[in-house]
């Protein structure tokens, strides 16, 4: 990882690492809700991607 | 000068008592070899324990493999486990069921936890007495806790149908709150906020005893009435205390098992069937083993993923 001063102002962690735990926030209720199937059949791809996401972003610099 | 020399005294007698080629050995470690000394056994039993069942299970989610046929061949599937669980209906409704259990128990817990926060809050005669009394609960194993909640229920002899029944001029045995296809879901949810109320009150009194009394006082010569205290002081800095008493108490709901199998065992029907009763079901009564692998992966990674939300939580309580 680069350092700070030199890391992209895009790619600050705090919006990132609010993202990924909007999607996996999202992809919980999408597994438990009770209005759609298809919408059930694709939770687990989107909250492995906020999981995903997460761990990666966490590792960004501040 | 006393106290030196003993401790010299000390060392020269550890020194003397140590096995001499043991002592040879470790006199050339470094500090940090010795700490790996010390972790090593640690990280090998959590290796043994944790992460190799996870490794293994990650891989048998690919796999067509049967506990109770170990000598079948064994064939690679892919992603089909994954794909007809997630396009199983008798799942989907397991996964809602899961979900009236979490938030009606959640819901429920907190505006209970909160409110009896804000009572023992107050300095009041038998204050400790009635704390330690509201604690009871959370004491208890689950185990113990469904075994005697079923006593309670019972529609003839449970004091609970009793109760109820005097205060709603019923007669006990008119319902049944773990064999009645509407009333079991609330059963378990009931039970679930008798045991854990308790938890978020200390959550909740945490985030209560940190709020400085300066606020309140400077609120007060502003002439801020009780209400207007509550919202604009009392609520706002014990949010982040409750988000972290919801996020580890809908963590914890979410794989319940002990207490529901106890209570319902699912039943009746498959009406408080919560997903891990499922799991258990494909696992260890239809034995695939391939199948609910891939179930108990798509399991762990939703409370792996709530966990990090948790951890992120815990860490903007930590900084206040």
């Amino acid at each position: 990882m680069s350092a700070p001063g030199k890391w992209p102002r895009i790619l600050r962690r705090r919006p990132w690492e609010n993202a990924a735990t909007a999607l996996i926030g999202v992809g919980a209720v999408m597994l438990m809700q009770p209005f759609s199937l298809e919408l059930y059949g694709w939770s687990f791809a989107v909250i492995l991607a906020g999981t995903a996401a997460f761990l990666v972003v966490s590792h960004f610099p501040e | 000068m006393t106290h030196t020399s003993s401790l010299h005294a000390l060392a020269r007698r550890a020194g003397a008592a140590t096995p001499p080629a043991f002592a040879a050995r470790v006199r050339g470690l470094s500090d940090r070899a010795v700490a790996w000394l010390f972790i090593t056994p640690t990280i090998v039993l959590l290796l043994a324990i944790n992460v190799f069942p996870l490794i293994w299970t990650i891989r048998l989610s690919f796999t067509n493999y049967r506990a109770n046929r170990p000598n079948a061949p064994l064939r690679w599937v892919g992603l089909e486990n994954y794909t007809s669980i997630l396009s199983d209906p008798d799942v989907w409704h397991a996964m809602q069921t899961t979900a009236h259990f979490v938030v009606w128990s959640i819901a429920l817990q907190v505006l209970l936890g909160f409110g009896l926060a804000l009572l023992i809050n107050r300095q009041f005669r038998g204050h400790g007495f009635w704390t330690t009394v509201i604690l009871l609960p959370m004491m208890l194993s689950p185990a113990v806790v469904g075994n005697f909640w079923t006593f309670l229920f019972q529609p003839q002899t449970g004091l609970f149908n009793t109760i109820v029944a005097v205060l709603a001029g019923r007669d006990p045995s008119s319902f049944q709150m773990i064999g009645d296809v509407a009333l079991a879901p609330w059963a378990i949810v009931l039970v679930d906020t008798w045991m854990w109320t308790p938890y978020v009150m200390l959550i909740c009194l945490a985030g209560l005893r940190s709020i400085p009394d300066d606020l309140y006082e400077a609120a007060e010569v502003d002439r801020a009435g009780p209400w207007r205290r509550f919202w604009s002081i009392t609520l706002p800095m014990v949010l982040p205390f409750l988000m972290l008493a919801v996020l580890f108490r809908g963590i914890e709901n979410f794989k319940m098992f002990d207490m529901v199998n106890l209570l319902t065992s699912g039943g009746p029907g498959s009406t408080t069937e919560v997903a891990s009763i499922t799991l258990k079901r494909e696992a260890f009564e239809k034995w695939r083993t391939g199948y609910s692998s891939a179930f108990a992966v798509i399991l762990f990674v939703t409370v792996f993923g709530l966990a990090n939300i948790y951890v992120k939580v815990l860490n903007g309580v930590k900084q206040r």
